[in-house]
């Protein structure tokens, strides 16, 4: 290896991907220059890279997705190559004709190979000449919307509506009958055009239990090429993947070797070099479809890293300066087994409706050679509007699949995030199932096995209520350690001739409840509490975060957050949420307007009401939407609306004074 | 410093003895003070908590920051008096630490016969008047009171301090900066009406506190005037209209909320004028003091071994402790903050009043609180004494611990007879705060001498009758003289009479006193100027 690697790389993206190449580049000495929006002001590839170029607003619209702002970047600070990551300008032909223009160097495939790749129907053209299988589908230009439910009739129900241009899910609808196919065409064009500006679609059989299995493969610049195994990314949700693994439980050799030459042909086909990812669909008989190739790195290619030993980005960074591969195809084997989970800051609950917030306490397990955490974000960080919400992956390793799937669900238990929702219990609870450790896996696996993943039904033991309260007793205390001597300062409830108690109102997610608890001699050697006339003699000793408390003599470590009135208590089974509730004071005055602050950060929809109009009571005011949930804003009182201080379109943050309105007191 | 040693065989059958005898006075004095909690009883607690108010003490416990000590004053207060119908004499006092501010809190307790005020409850209002202004801190009424108990108006209304000095001490802690903030939380009435009109901030709760000085049946008597309590004076009416209060509260909860605001915007910084240290726990477990004090009281005991469960790392620094042993005197800290503890070890002789003056002296020039531990029958008497002019040196430890400035706290741990509770900072020398232990006696001299110089009296006037007296008739003659001595003489007969601030657990006496002590220094210590010493 003669030939030099960059000096010096841009990475045109943000979060665990621009880290993670920044660190591989680091390793073989390049330097690396990020670029930043506004709410990336302090983000942690920021921190890492060399030097950091500010390319504009929050909305991914004005900064990462701006191909000349990156290119002026690049140029201003003599980047020669600019690795793009996955998402924003990674699969965008123009982005990677531009830096051709400008003399960079695109890490990732020609401008042909994406474009050709880029249009789905375009790319099963290619892929038929190749004779890679496919899916029986409709992909071609004739939109008419009657001529494709043509189609769609021929091809027989359920069908899947794609956008040409798609990916990650959106503009992708499946239609189960002949009657619902205008509606759900409609509705799939309607998110195309918002998502990528282009609404063509196309149309594919569904197979109702499939398994998405797709082959990472890499080809140089010299016309090598091998395959480095599959990933299973059967587990989805909303068609997206929130579990992959590799290899691919259960996949044959034969039918493993089969698929990395399919995927080797498509490749070839379109004369790619780079990493890149042919997606199959794997039907029940091992028979096997093309669906897509991702001309980029994928999201989950550390699990590829992980069997493989390789570091795919130094392999993208070898490829883009023109060196061979680094190994040949009967060097590469597969050593043990490999899981990704993505956590994302997301409500299950909800639909997985994506969420928002501050990561007020964020602590994932302790990263080993079985263990990797690829994030973007440490503790205090916010997970905004703007961009994707996922938090970090979590990847475990281990010598087979059965060690490696419970590293992983050892993992998720010291995975503590406080401040967002996360999916992270879900998470644990999916990999719980028993079909999921049998490796039964489908892409329709989330709604088979619904009811045990949402499971409510708590084999709890803990009595974490006592715990709770008990948190919240040492917290008082700590509160005090940090003031004076005086012993007013104390919070052990001293009274004179009688027990020092105390009494807490709380709330967990089964409703409210009291704590009462007694300082025995003065805290010095415990509390008993009592919820619910259960009492509980405890001990507890606390180092930061760390509780170790013992419950009528069982002993347990577990972290507390607290933030406000909210805290999570987490330990070795789990998580739990409560919150302490202040004493009820009653109505709000007349006059508080907070009702009129935007409840959360947003985008403002509608304004209900003309200025100057007179409302009424509870009268909707405006609508805004959060994470895809409207919000009506409504009137505290009888009044006039005055003023709207934003239009619709208008980004609003939480706490934003709204409107002017004046309160009309009724005599 | 020297530590001190303890002597005491912490398994011998007298210390067991003792023990059981002091535990079976605390268990009394607790059980005793779990009725007096309950105030006027289920019923009216059930009353008072369906018109949606809390109970006085959980007004308290609501106002407190959480996890506050809580400093209850007088919790006997009344006790045995009127019928024993008035427990705690229907207000409940103390210092606790509102919004990291020390307050006193005043709190009337209306299930206890409406919270009208009885010559005891008045007595005990105005002794935490006494004790927030002599410590400088912020005082918090809790309002709930019909006023004065029209029946036993003479023993209310009339003297000086009587019902009218609340007022007057408003007006005047006012004066010096000791914020008065009245929380009106049920009725304010006549008199009664001058608690939140002469505070510096007041709240109201909404249809739950009324404040008039004639409510409407004195208004009907008055002027044939027709008026409800709402409309005469609620809370809407002075919030909105009359201005006596200033802040119009939804409920308890958010009165005290509101409270605990006007706490906050005090802006109070509390002098730094001692030299502190971290507080350290004694060597000796304090709860082994049960098993120090002797069950017989005449029994003497050696009191370092209570100074050794008191104070910090059982560390004492004795001043003169080879002359007049029977005092002992020295430096030491509880909670980190220096203390002068006089404390007697026997009869107070000449030489060990001069050594007592000569300490408090010490203690005034270098601005060191004087930690008094009680337990005297007196100074020594007979001719060798006072020809040697114990009078005298008397007056001299008098004459000091009458005049020293420093903030002073008396703990009565077991007699209080005589001019020894003079010199031993008694009531009447105004300490801070004065706590008694339940096996203390407070009289004019022990029941016993009192019996036996009234015999003797007797004797010789019957023998000057020539009279005879047998021993069984003497006998007669001077129980019940024990008897009443013994009763007048016990902590809860002189805590019922706010003779003290309180009867303490003994074991709490080192928490007690840290608390008094860090209460008391809100006040910047004065300059002493003591008076003639009668050399």
């Amino acid at each position: 290896m003669s030939k030099p690697l960059f000096q010096k790389i841009l990475i045109a993206n943000r979060g665990e991907i621009a880290c993670r190449v920044i660190r591989t580049a680091h390793r073989l000495g390049i330097k690396t220059v990020a670029v930043y929006s506004d709410a990336d002001r302090y983000a942690q590839h920021v921190y890492l890279a060399d030097e950091a170029i500010h390319i504009g607003a929050s909305s991914a619209k004005e900064s990462y997705l701006v191909g000349e702002k990156i290119i002026a970047a690049a140029l201003a600070t003599g980047a020669e190559a600019i690795h793009p990551g996955y998402g924003f300008l990674s699969e965008n032909t123009q982005f990677c004709q531009l830096c051709d223009d400008n003399n960079l160097i695109f890490i990732g495939p020609t401008a042909s190979a994406i474009e050709a790749m880029g249009s789905k129907s375009a790319a099963k053209r290619i892929m038929e000449k190749a004779s890679v299988p496919l899916i029986p589908g409709y992909h071609g230009d004739n939109q008419d919307p009657d001529f494709l439910k043509q189609q769609a009739d021929a091809m027989g129900y359920p069908v899947l509506l794609k956008a040409t241009a798609g990916g990650g899910g959106k503009g992708m609808r499946q239609v189960w009958s002949s009657a619902e196919f205008h509606t759900a065409l409609a509705a799939a064009k309607r998110e195309a055009a918002n998502s990528f500006g282009n609404d063509d679609m196309l149309i594919e059989k569904y197979l109702t239990q499939p398994r998405h299995v797709e082959i990472q493969i890499f080809r140089d610049q010299l016309g090598n090429g091998v395959y480095l195994f599959e990933r299973d990314c059967s587990v989805q949700r909303r068609h997206q993947k929130v579990i992959e693994e590799a290899p691919a439980p259960g996949l044959a050799p034969d039918v493993r070797n089969a698929m990395g030459q399919a995927a080797l042909r498509a490749a070839e086909a379109i004369d790619y070099h780079g990493a890149g990812t042919i997606e199959f669909l794997l039907d029940l008989d091992n028979s096997f479809y093309f669906m897509e190739m991702n001309t980029r790195l994928q999201v989950e290619h550390p699990v590829t890293e992980m069997i493989t030993g390789q570091d795919l980005v130094e392999w993208q960074l070898l490829v883009a300066t023109k060196h061979s591969l680094p190994l040949q195809q009967h060097e590469l084997s597969i050593n043990g087994h490999a899981f990704e989970a993505r956590i994302y800051a997301e409500d299950p609950n909800q639909d997985f409706l994506p969420q928002t917030g501050v990561l007020n306490f964020l602590k994932p397990p302790q990263s080993s050679t079985h263990i990797r955490v690829d994030t973007g974000v440490v503790e205090g960080d916010e997970v905004s509007i703007y961009y994707d919400p996922m938090i970090a992956k979590l990847i475990v390793w281990d010598e087979n699949r059965d060690r490696a799937l419970q590293r992983l669900s050892h993992a998720l238990r010291d995975y503590r995030i406080s401040g967002v929702t996360t999916n992270v219990d879900f998470l644990y609870n999916l990999i719980n199932v028993d079909a999921f450790k049998k490796a039964d896996l489908d892409t329709g696996f989330i709604a088979k096995h619904h009811d045990a993943i949402f499971s409510t039904d708590s084999r709890e033991t803990l009595p974490l209520r006592h715990l709770a309260a008990l948190s919240l007793v040492v917290k008082q205390q700590q509160n005090d350690v940090e003031r004076t001597n005086s012993p007013w300062q104390a919070a052990n409830a001293w009274r004179l001739n009688e027990p020092h108690m105390q009494w807490l109102d709380l709330q967990d997610n089964n409703g409210l409840f009291n704590a009462s608890i007694e300082y025995i001699d003065g805290g010095n050697t415990g509390y008993r509490i009592t919820i619910d006339n259960q009492c509980v003699t405890t001990q507890i000793k606390i180092n930061q975060n760390t509780l170790e408390a013992t419950l009528d003599g069982y002993r347990l470590q577990a972290e507390v957050f607290h933030h406000n009135n909210s805290s999570t208590l987490f330990y070795h089974s789990g998580s739990y949420h409560f919150k302490q509730r202040s004493s009820d004071l009653g109505e709000e005055d007349l006059n508080d307007n907070h009702a009129l602050d935007a409840p959360m950060n947003g985008t403002i929809v509608a304004l209900l009401v003309e200025p100057g109009a007179q409302v009424t009571s509870g009268q909707g005011l405006l609508i805004m939407e959060a994470m895809k949930m409207e919000h009506t804003i409504k009137a505290p009182s009888n009044g006039k609306l005055i003023e709207f201080k934003y239009s619709p379109g208008d980004l609003v943050s939480a706490g934003a004074d709204l409107v002017v309105f004046e309160t009309v007191v009724n005599e | 410093m020297p530590v001190l040693k303890s002597k005491i065989d912490c398994q011998g059958i007298e210390f067991q003895h003792n023990k059981s005898a002091m535990q079976s006075l605390v268990d009394d004095l607790k059980e005793k003070l779990q009725t007096i909690k309950l105030g006027g009883g289920q019923k009216m607690r059930e009353r008072h908590l369906a018109r949606g108010k809390l109970l006085p003490r959980d007004r308290i416990d609501a106002i407190l920051d959480p996890g506050s000590p809580f400093l209850e004053l007088s919790q006997f207060a009344a006790y045995g008096l009127y019928d024993n119908q008035v427990p705690a004499a229907g207000i409940i006092t103390g210092i606790g630490r509102v919004s990291g501010q020390e307050c006193m809190i005043v709190a009337n307790d209306s299930t206890v016969k409406g919270g009208s005020y009885f010559p005891m409850t008045v007595k005990k209002h105005l002794r935490a008047q006494d004790i927030a202004q002599q410590n400088n801190l912020p005082c918090i009424y809790l309002v709930d009171s019909g006023g004065a108990n029209l029946p036993l108006q003479d023993e209310v209304f009339p003297d000086r301090d009587h019902f009218g000095r609340i007022f007057f001490n408003q007006a005047n802690m006012s004066a010096q900066n000791i914020p008065q903030i009245a929380v009106v939380m049920g009725s304010c009435t006549a008199g009664g009406a001058y608690v939140p009109a002469m505070a510096d901030e007041s709240i109201i709760v909404k249809e739950q506190g009324t404040i008039f000085l004639a409510g409407p049946p004195l208004v009907k008597a008055a002027t044939g005037e027709e008026v409800d309590a709402e409309s005469l004076g609620g809370g809407d009416v002075h919030s909105r209209v009359s201005g006596v209060t200033d802040h119009l509260a939804n409920n308890d909860n958010h009165a005290l909320h509101i409270a605990r605001k006007a706490i906050a915007n005090l802006n109070r910084i509390k002098p730094n004028q001692l030299a502190c240290k971290t507080s350290r726990e004694p060597l000796f477990d304090p709860s082994e003091i049960y098993g120090v004090i002797p069950k017989d009281s005449k029994k003497p005991y050696d009191v370092r071994e209570v100074i050794a469960r008191i104070v910090d790392a059982s560390e004492f620094d004795e001043f003169k402790a080879l002359y007049g042993t029977t005092l002992v005197c020295g430096f030491a800290h509880i909670h980190g903050y220096p203390v002068g503890i006089i404390a007697n070890n026997g009869i107070l002789f000449g030489e060990s009043a001069q050594k007592g003056a000569h300490f408090v002296e010490l203690c005034g020039q270098r601005n060191i609180p004087l930690v008094f531990l009680q337990n005297i029958t007196g100074f020594m008497v007979g001719k060798k004494y006072e020809n040697e002019g114990i009078a005298k040196h008397g007056a001299k430890m008098v004459t000091a611990v009458a005049t020293v400035k420093v903030p002073k706290f008396t703990i009565i741990i077991g007699g209080s007879f005589g001019a020894g509770n003079y010199g031993m900072c008694g009531r009447a020398y105004d300490p801070r705060f004065m706590f008694m232990w339940p096996n203390a006696r407070i009289s004019v001299m022990g029941g016993e001498q009192a019996a036996g110089v009234m015999a003797t009296l007797k004797r010789e006037q019957m023998q000057r009758n020539n009279e005879t007296w047998t021993k069984e008739d003497e006998q007669a003659f001077k129980q019940p003289i024990l008897e009443n001595y013994d009763h007048q003489g016990h902590p809860y007969y002189a805590s019922a009479r706010l003779w003290d601030d309180g009867i303490i657990d003994p074991v709490d006496t080192r928490m007690v006193l840290g608390l008094s002590i860090a209460a008391s220094l809100n006040k910047t210590i004065e300059p002493t100027r003591f008076g003639v010493f009668r050399m």
